[in-house]
């Protein structure tokens, strides 16, 4: 079941919250503690933004245990308006309808299943911006 | 450090073994390196494993293989860094004996993994990534495979079909090869209308998973081939925490430090069994050794200059992708056929009279890099 595990990274996983590195202000997701621009000690919380835009995504059609129910599926590296490249599911994507550079905005989501009985899990994916002017 | 050499060396057919064990595998590479160099009698036995605790239940694979190969007593422990395994269980043993530890050691690179099929290895393979960052959205090692394919193909304005002579060329080479998985030829055809795994990587693109066992006899004893450089590297677990993904550091750190050990460049380097368990790795594996500028890798495999008669021959006994991948093993096969290749026994995968070849086997997305360079000794 390993609920104190995903419990660990309720704050991340529903928050987006990382790091700023006090030393050369580097924003850090996920948080590491040693800052990967100056190795400096970073552990000031900082909250993403959650808008950034499509680097790279695939379709997954051959599924790990616990997301077989959700192949195919669509993830993304997503490139954060503050910097930092982040592992995320795609969704309220139509077919087809991404891009490298289509603007996301994250939302929070069931990553995953463990059986029927199982636990749910849930975290953050991103889906395409909806436009400020709407 | 002194001289280490390469006593003997024994590859098992890879593929599909319903009737053997994980323990029965390793004995088999055991027996076959023990022809090759009889009496053996090492003092230590490295095991390369990479999922023997996730699909067989069988963790502690040092003291198991050294038992059942009637070894017991013998300093023996199991090395992991996933896909690297086997070749991270070799560099253990070059420092072994390297340092004058032990005067032989044994390499064993053994995997199982068709006791289990489908998601549960796909979930096992995944756990080479990020767990918390990676494999917990749902990625496997195809997907992240495909997420580098992609943004390559953006950056450096590349398509699929530019990728396919790595797979067609690994399958011609396999025919050569009794101890491949797939001797099949593949066509460009074939490779561009396969099914997908994660978009853009299809069935074709990557290497199969599957059984399989290889030793290697490390020894001080001068003998015909010579571990000429041993280096490892490491770059982020992540992909995402690269700040260049399109760049594989590890695999670049390792090689550069291994051509400096060895004192070649890659223009020295006659056959290099690289890690392609995806066309992608390859592209990148290609340029991070010094053999493509950044963004170039594909053209070695588009102009056919991979071939057994090419400038950079690769995948000569079929590499991962049509020889098969078996997990921690795949390292310990990469360096036995460059081993074969010096001395002149790929049949006819030989390429013409190599006096340096390269091993480099990759952990994950290119996270580990473990790189061997083997020299033939006249
Ligand atoms: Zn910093």
């Amino acid at each position: 079941m390993e609920i104190s595990r995903h419990w660990r990274l309720q704050q991340q996983r529903y928050g987006l919250v990382g790091e700023i590195c006090p030393h050369c202000s580097g924003k850090i997701f996920p948080p590491r503690d040693v800052c990967p621009n100056c190795a400096g000690e970073a552990k000031t919380p900082y909250v993403f933004s959650g808008k950034g835009e499509v680097f790279s995504y695939t379709t997954v059609y051959d599924a790990p245990e616990g997301y077989e129910g959700n192949a195919p599926y669509t993830v993304a590296l997503v490139k954060l308006e503050e910097g930092p490249l982040v592992t995320a599911q795609l969704t309220d994507v139509e077919n087809g309808k991404v891009a490298i550079g289509t603007p996301v905005e994250m939302v929070t989501r069931k990553l995953r299943e463990d059986g029927e009985r199982g636990m749910l899990v849930y975290g953050y994916k991103f889906r395409p911006a909806v436009a400020e002017a709407n | 450090m002194r001289d280490v050499y390469i006593a003997g060396a024994g590859l098992t057919p890879a593929g599909e073994h319903w009737e053997r064990s994980l323990r029965e595998l390793a004995f088999y590479a055991i027996e076959a390196v023990a022809k090759d160099a009889p009496q053996p009698n090492p003092e230590a036995l490295f095991v390369g494993n990479m999922l023997g605790g996730a699909l067989s239940h069988q963790a502690h694979l040092g003291a198991l293989v050294a038992d059942f190969a009637g070894l017991r007593g013998i300093e023996a422990v199991s090395v992991e860094a996933a896909g690297a395994s086997g070749g991270a269980a070799l560099r253990q043993a070059y420092l072994a004996v390297a340092s004058g530890s032990v005067d032989t050691a044994l390499v064993v690179g053994v995997e199982k993994m068709t006791d289990k099929v489908g998601a549960g290895v796909i979930a096992a393979t995944a756990t080479a990534g990020d767990s918390d960052y990676e494999s917990a959205h749902g990625t496997t090692p195809a997907a992240l495979a495909a997420l580098l394919m992609r943004r390559y193909m953006h950056t450096h304005g590349v398509e699929l079909k530019h990728f396919a002579n790595f797979s067609v060329n690994a399958h011609l080479n396999a025919k050569a090869n009794p101890n491949a998985m797939f001797r099949n030829t593949l066509t460009v055809e074939a490779f561009l209308k396969a099914g997908m795994v994660a978009d853009p990587v299809n069935m074709f693109d990557t290497a199969p998973d599957c059984d399989g066992a290889a030793a290697l006899l490390v020894t001080a004893q001068p003998g015909p081939v010579r571990i000429a450089a041993s280096a490892v590297a490491t770059d982020t677990l992540a992909v995402h925490d690269r700040a260049d993904p399109l760049s594989f550091e590890a695999a670049r750190l390792s090689t550069a430090r291994a051509y400096q050990q060895a004192g070649v460049g890659p223009e020295q380097i006659q056959v290099f069994e690289l890690f392609d368990a995806f066309t992608i790795f390859s592209a990148l594996s290609l340029e991070a050794a010094g053999f493509a500028e950044r963004g170039c890798g594909w053209k070695l495999a588009a102009d056919n200059e991979i071939s057994i008669k090419g400038r950079v021959p690769v995948s000569t006994f079929g590499g991962l992708k049509a020889r098969g991948n078996p997990g921690g093993a795949t390292g310990v096969y990469q360096a036995a056929e460059v081993v074969l290749q010096l001395r002149g026994e790929a049949g006819a995968g030989q390429v013409a009279n190599p006096i340096y070849g390269m091993s480099q086997s990759l952990g994950g997305a290119g996270a580990t890099a473990v790189t061997h360079i083997f020299e033939r000794v006249s």
